[in-house]
């Protein structure tokens, strides 16, 4: 098993110009490790949505691609979006950081924690490209091939509970988190009203 | 009357980029011209709350969806769709198919879409349009770039 701080710490070694979007627990850690303008953290947020999301972008910005760092509980409610993903063959890679709680709620358990198998899910939702770790050597020694094709990519990561989390916080306001990822994007015409 | 055709014409003019839906038996008419070879790309979703958050993607990625869904699946994304537009103020154009709207106003049904589809649009901030029978692509086109001018969210009911 390995800490969430770990896995991302790995992540964020090799991460090269894709779009990051986190939300819940892992956007709290990733703005400790990255300050890239590409990184977007998804606070406030629709519990579920990030997926969505980054499928949203990665139709629109094919070549850069969509790392999404989703939770298990956040997984849980938008399951259909596995399908989604593979139906429109996305450039995204999809992190699925399971740790079988709802941290920031108290630490309750996920329906179906340390039972329900995410990366048969997305086989059964005919994604091709799946990858289990659940230790940190293992991450480490694979990480470079998770990343070498384009999505869509499923990675199961099996991290350690946290107790004690509250919500995390977004390093900026949303508004401002737009601007700073459409400029990176190279967008002029800024659609916020 | 809208007609698929006539629909992906008016879509086109507009400069949208994806049309995200999920289909109810009056938009649904409208497959084989939105997935023709004249048609637009076509996102198709599994729950309407993923439509919202695929359409906020794109609008960050810098293109221009629109979202057909029918007022049930409005029901269902209300917390995607209160983000997309009230926490990240991202210009979302919908279509919403109102089952039973004719019926309800004639008082010949006991569906209760009718009843709560407005008070809904209202009391999530959301202005609308209702188009019915005798409204034309054109109608929705216009509320189209009524909205992009305005960069807000909008939609447009579609009485059925």
């Amino acid at each position: 098993m390995m800490t969430q701080w770990q896995a991302l710490k790995v992540l964020a070694g090799k991460r090269g110009g894709q779009v990051v979007i986190t939300t819940m627990s892992s956007a709290g850690i990733w703005p400790k490790l990255s300050d890239s303008p590409l990184d977007f953290h998804y606070i406030p947020s629709a519990m579920g949505h990030a997926t969505d999301l980054g499928l949203g972008l990665a139709l629109a910005h094919p070549q850069r691609g969509v790392i999404v760092l989703n939770g298990d509980g956040c997984m849980l409610m938008n399951l259909g979006s596995l399908v989604t993903l593979a139906d429109q063959n996305a450039n995204v890679v999809l992190i699925i950081l399971d740790n079988g709680l709802y941290e920031v709620t108290g630490g309750q358990p996920t329906a179906g924690a340390g039972r329900a198998h995410f990366a048969d899910l997305a086989r059964a939702a005919d994604i091709r490209r799946i990858f289990t770790f659940d230790a940190l050597d293992a991450w480490q020694a694979g990480v470079d091939e998770v990343l070498s094709e384009p999505g869509p990519a499923v990675v199961w990561l099996k991290v350690e509970g946290r107790l004690g989390q509250k919500t995390p916080q977004p390093p900026g306001l949303m508004r401002q988190q737009v601007e700073r990822l459409q400029k990176a994007l190279g967008i002029e015409e800024f659609p916020q009203s | 009357m809208i007609h698929g055709p006539e629909l992906v014409a008016a879509l086109k003019k507009c400069g949208v980029s994806h049309v995200i839906w999920i289909p109810d038996t009056t938009l649904g008419a409208w497959e084989e011209a939105l997935s023709g070879p004249e048609g637009l790309p076509l996102i198709r979703v599994c729950r309407e709350g993923e439509a919202f958050g695929v359409a906020a993607g794109l609008i960050l990625g810098g293109k221009k969806p629109v979202i057909l869904i029918q007022c049930t699946g409005l029901f269902e994304a209300g917390d995607a769709l209160r983000n997309v537009v009230h926490d990240m103020h991202l210009p979302i154009f919908m279509v919403v198919g109102v089952r039973s709207y004719f019926a309800y106003r004639d008082g010949a049904t006991m569906d209760t879409c009718p009843i709560f589809t407005e008070p809904i649009m209202r009391a999530w901030q959301i202005p609308y349009v209702v188009l019915e029978e005798r409204h034309t692509a054109a109608d929705l086109a216009e509320a189209y770039v009524q909205i992009q001018a305005e960069k807000r969210a909008g939609a447009v009911l579609l009485a059925e």
